[in-house]
């Protein structure tokens, strides 16, 4: 007969969950109340999904606090690891997400919308993310994977039309594919070392000093495969383009930022004690790899003829930028991935939201997809202060100072730089230079370009309300100010990272 | 409020542009007006407070920004770059008062007193991410104006000239990042700071690299052979505004970011480098005005003489001594006002007869006398003219080399005269002969809005040829103390000796010490 395992209450720690099961109750609350009463307005299950985010968002907080006085903090059998990366990005998830959901009060009637189900699996799938943050045990891991990914698949496929669903199959096909290599990664790595946590798989390996290199070096190819896939690393891109065009723009611009900074955390945590271990492959491995992608990414930004697909590729390129850190593997480059990504948050959320507030519900006869380079002619005539506002997202996103990209940039470059890859800081650089030409593309059309006839400016904001005016304006006011909050915002994500021993 | 006249000079004509956009569509020329009239009151006040006998940074302003990462917001002026924005707030008036027609003359305005704040930012600025943050925000106002109002090819021009120096500088950047990191070692602290940069002493070999990453950022933007090719386009496509602006001020910027950055960081590199920049600036000056006389459209001519002479003032440069630097310094100024003069003039006849090709034109001495005159100063100005504003910076730029290298020079002043053959040979196809185009019996004399721009340029042309000293003396002080700063930082036996001690002591100790072995 078994013994009856005790393990007390106070061991387990569980406050460590409580910012992952608050979206949880959220979202189960959404779908209690639909099913108590149907045919409530979308406004209502917006304005939970904000108050439920804004404890999330508390809870978060106050853990960052726990961390700041205690430092990191295990729970429910250590499987739960809350230190300074599982925080920062939390932060960043939820913050993202608080910015996103009331992107949904939109003038016109869009399907999703009108779901309560989409604000329920919106609620899980953050859920998903923070508890792929905030764990170094693979299974965990995968676990907040695969919640948050079926989510977003189905929420894809709600924006209800061709395009959504070919999105939604095609993410969905290679996320399969992506989840059966992380499985088959981590199985690799459980076969060498007995374990799932990362820190124990780090240090039986460094125990034996990599004897079954072999072994190493195949599991290191499956994660890269998985992780690359969610983070959109050349050559596992593939999806990323269709998905962006097949989702609502704002969708679009929430998947550029929110789902890769669980999946950069996942990819910290994993592979720089592998490329500090001396695993020579797999840092040439990803140098090219980061190269392609933010060279290769570029190239086909270049050649869009739709301010969607550029801005995808774009993004793309963004996400090969930061990888780079990972690559760097300092304090000075980890920290710079996370203060780029939130100076990127404000900015490209702030993009997407622009064409999003121009979404037309029917195209014209000569518009052959929602957002064209033509339908942006001339619109400082027609409407200035939108083009004013698309054109400093731009120049943000070109790496223009001042506004908070340039920061973010010359801090991961000069993390480049300080780590001694001098080549890579050239590249980095040069590669902001081939950006700039696209994201110029859309300002000379907007400001040098004479309009097209019979647009009188209406469809730039067809799609206007004030809040979507007011989460434009906070995009506006982080990217044009982010100089000011830089250096408070700096010294914690340093603090912060440092603690947490990366 | 003396205390913080630079941030108002740079902060001033950007808060103005915000609120321009209120002023309504008729009134707003006027509005521009007065705003750069006040900003271009206060750089004559920060002229007249200017202590000329003190060598070092004066009106300095320091406050920190990102102090976790070196960065802050310090600003001060010295000899160097004080009439520089005193020109920028100069040509702001002159260009926003001589604005003719123009379509969406609110747009304009505000750009351009936009662009006066990054001019101004770019001169005052002593943090190296501050100088990179104003250098590349001056390209956006810029690429609008040129994408705006340009000619036909505009989109062409203003993306080329955007992309191109966008390139140059992340080089460039790239090399600050280096320089704070090699700060952040041997001190153990992140910092932008120009002035504490200057107390570093780095090995030769890195030098020559770093040197090489801010070359190329200055050189596209001076722009020097073989970077110049972007430049043609732009003038060739810019409305007369923009030309006048590109041409007055904005390729300062490289010159004087070399006077700034790469000559007092890098004193041994510079010596190294000095034949082979000499050499591209003759090759440059040679070039551009063989290139200029083949031209048929009188804005090329000066555009290409306008590069001409940035060949000079590179010259002058890299002469690596006081007379050297003072002139070029005094070069660019000149330049700027002629350059200046002579795109405003191109303006004026364009605006006419909307051409600019000169076989159109012949004998408007007849026809606009008034015009000829000033055109005719301002080209005697440009070639070089004794009593003139260039002949000065020309001579004290060449007296300098001339202590490098004799060949050299003599290469350099043959080129001058090169430059008076198209600037004459330009000058009889427009003006001299009978008037031979019908088109051109009856055009109207300079109006009293070209006079009020013209003017006050002709007067500074030969005011300063005859008497330049009140800005060479000044400009003289700030360039000795950053002479001996490169004399004393060089480590290099061969920088030593090209680059002249000014402080007499130091070269009697170094003799007395094998005297007394």
């Amino acid at each position: 007969m078994l013994a009856p395992v005790n393990v007390s209450l106070d061991s387990l720690n569980l406050v460590t969950l409580a910012p992952m099961l608050i979206p949880i109750l959220g979202a189960l609350l959404i779908l209690i109340v639909e099913v108590s009463k149907a045919n409530l307005h979308k406004t209502l299950y917006v304005m939970l999904s904000l108050l439920f985010l804004a404890l999330d968002l508390g809870a978060v907080l106050e853990s960052a606090g726990v961390f700041a006085a205690n430092g990191t903090l295990l729970g429910v059998f250590d499987v739960m690891l809350i230190d300074g990366l599982a925080i920062l990005a939390q932060i960043i998830i939820v913050g993202a997400s608080l910015l996103f959901i009331p992107l949904a009060l939109t003038h016109s009637r869009f399907h999703e919308f009108s779901y309560p189900e989409f604000f329920a699996l919106f609620l899980f799938m953050i859920s998903g993310f923070q508890f792929m943050v905030a764990s170094d045990n693979l299974i965990l891991i995968f676990v907040g994977l695969e919640t948050a990914s079926l989510a977003l698949y189905t929420i894809i496929a709600m924006h209800n039309r061709d395009k959504s669903f070919e999105a939604a199959v095609k993410y969905f096909t290679m996320g399969a594919l992506s989840a059966g290599f992380f499985s088959f990664g981590a199985m690799v790595f459980y076969a060498l070392t007995g374990s799932v946590e990362i820190n124990q798989i780090s240090a039986v390996l460094s125990a034996n000093h990599y004897a079954d290199m072999g072994y190493v070096l195949v599991g290191t190819v499956f994660m890269l495969g998985a992780i690359g896939f969610k983070v959109s690393l050349i050559p596992f891109h593939t999806w990323a383009p269709d998905v962006y065009e097949g989702s609502s723009a704002a969708m679009a611009g929430y998947m550029s930022i929110v789902p890769k900074i669980a999946a950069f955390i996942v990819a910290i945590r994993f592979f720089e004690f592998l490329i500090h271990s001396g695993v020579v492959w797999l840092e040439i491995a990803l140098y090219a790899s980061v190269v392609i992608t933010m060279t290769a990414a570029n190239m086909w930004a270049l050649v869009q003829n739709d301010v969607k697909r550029m801005l995808a590729y774009s993004s793309i390129s963004h996400a090969g930028f930061v990888m780079a850190a990972v690559l760097i593997g300092t304090t000075q480059s980890n920290s710079a991935l996370f203060l780029y990504w939130m100076l990127f948050a404000f900015t490209n959320l702030g993009s997407f939201s622009m064409l999003w507030i121009s979404r037309q519900k029917h195209l014209p006869e000569h518009q052959p997809s929602d957002h064209t380079y033509d339908k942006f002619a001339g619109m400082i005539k027609t409407s200035p202060m939108a083009a004013v506002v698309m054109g400093l997202f731009m120049l943000s996103l070109a790496g223009i100072p001042p506004f908070a990209l340039f920061w973010g940039k010359i801090y991961l470059i000069s993390s480049a730089v300080t780590a001694g890859y001098t080549i890579l800081a050239l590249i980095m650089a040069l590669n902001s230079a081939i950006a700039a030409y696209y994201y110029l593309k859309l300002i000379v059309y907007m400001f040098m370009k004479e309009p097209v006839m019979g647009n009188d400016g209406q469809v730039y904001i067809s799609n206007s309300t004030i809040s979507l005016q007011v989460i434009i304006g906070i995009a506006s006011i982080g990217t044009i100010f982010a100089i000011i909050a830089l250096n408070p915002i700096l010294e914690f994500i340093t603090s912060f990272v440092y603690n947490s021993g990366y | 409020m003396l205390d913080h006249i630079l941030s108002i000079i740079i902060f001033f004509p950007a808060v103005a542009g915000i609120l321009g956009f209120l002023v309504q569509k008729d009134s707003v020329r006027a509005y521009g007006i007065a705003v750069a009239g006040i900003e271009f009151a206060l750089s004559l006040w920060l002229w007249f407070s200017f202590d000329s006998s003190v060598s070092g940074m004066q009106f300095m302003e320091q406050l920190p920004l990102v102090p976790a990462f070196g960065i802050n917001y310090i600003l001060g002026v010295d000899g160097i770059s004080v009439f520089i924005i005193i020109l920028a707030s100069f040509f702001t008036m002159i260009g926003i008062s001589s604005l003719g027609e123009t379509k969406d003359i609110k747009n304009m305005i505000v750009t351009l007193l936009f662009l006066q704040m990054t001019m101004a930012g770019v001169f005052a600025a002593l943090d190296a991410i501050l100088f990179y943050v104003f250098w590349e925000l001056s390209l956006v106002p810029m690429l609008y104006i040129i994408g705006a109002w340009g000619g036909p090819l505009r989109v062409y021009a203003s993306v080329k000239f955007f992309l191109y120096t966008f390139t140059g500088s992340l080089v460039m950047l790239v090399g600050m990042l280096f320089m704070a990191y090699f700060y952040y070692q041997a001190t153990g602290v992140w910092s932008f700071a120009i002035l504490e940069w200057y107390r570093l002493i780095l090995p030769e070999s890195f030098q020559l690299w770093l040197f090489a990453a801010f070359f190329l950022g200055f050189a596209i933007k001076v722009p020097m052979f073989p970077f110049h090719t972007w430049l043609p386009y732009a003038h060739g496509q810019a409305p007369t505004i923009g030309s006048v602006i590109l041409a007055a001020i904005l390729l300062k910027m490289g010159t004087y970011a070399f006077i700034r950055f790469s000559l007092p960081l890098f004193p041994d590199a510079s010596v190294f480098y000095m034949f082979p920049i000499a050499v591209l600036a003759i090759i440059m000056i040679i070039y551009t005005a063989m290139v200029a006389y083949a031209q048929k459209d009188v804005k090329q001519v000066v555009a290409y003489s306008s590069v001409s002479h940035m060949g000079v003032i590179i010259l002058g440069t890299f002469a690596l001594n006081v007379e050297g630097i003072s002139g070029s310094i005094f070069l660019m100024i000149a330049h700027g006002v002629v350059s200046g003069a002579l795109f405003l003039l191109v303006g004026v006849i364009y605006d006419r007869r909307h051409t600019k090709l000169m076989s159109e034109f012949g004998g408007l001495a007849h026809v606009m006398p008034r015009y000829a005159t000033i055109f005719g100063l301002m080209m005697m100005a440009s070639v070089g003219l004794p009593l003139t504003i260039n002949f000065v910076g020309e001579f004290l730029s060449l007296l300098g080399f001339y202590q490098q290298s004799h060949i050299l020079t003599l290469l350099a002043g043959m080129a001058i005269i090169v430059g008076a053959i198209y600037m004459l040979a330009a000058y009889k196809k427009m003006f001299f002969g009978e008037v031979t185009n019908e088109a051109n019996r009856n055009l109207p004399d300079v109006n009293k809005r070209e006079l009020f721009a013209l003017i006050p340029l002709a007067i500074i042309t030969v005011w300063l040829g005859i008497y330049p000293k009140p800005l060479l003396e000044p400009i003289n002080n700030s360039v000795k103390s950053v002479v001996q700063l490169m004399h004393d930082k060089a480590i290099t036996d061969e920088a030593k000796s090209r680059i002249p001690s000014l402080v007499k002591g130091i070269e009697i100790t170094k003799t007395s010490t094998p005297e007394a072995h």
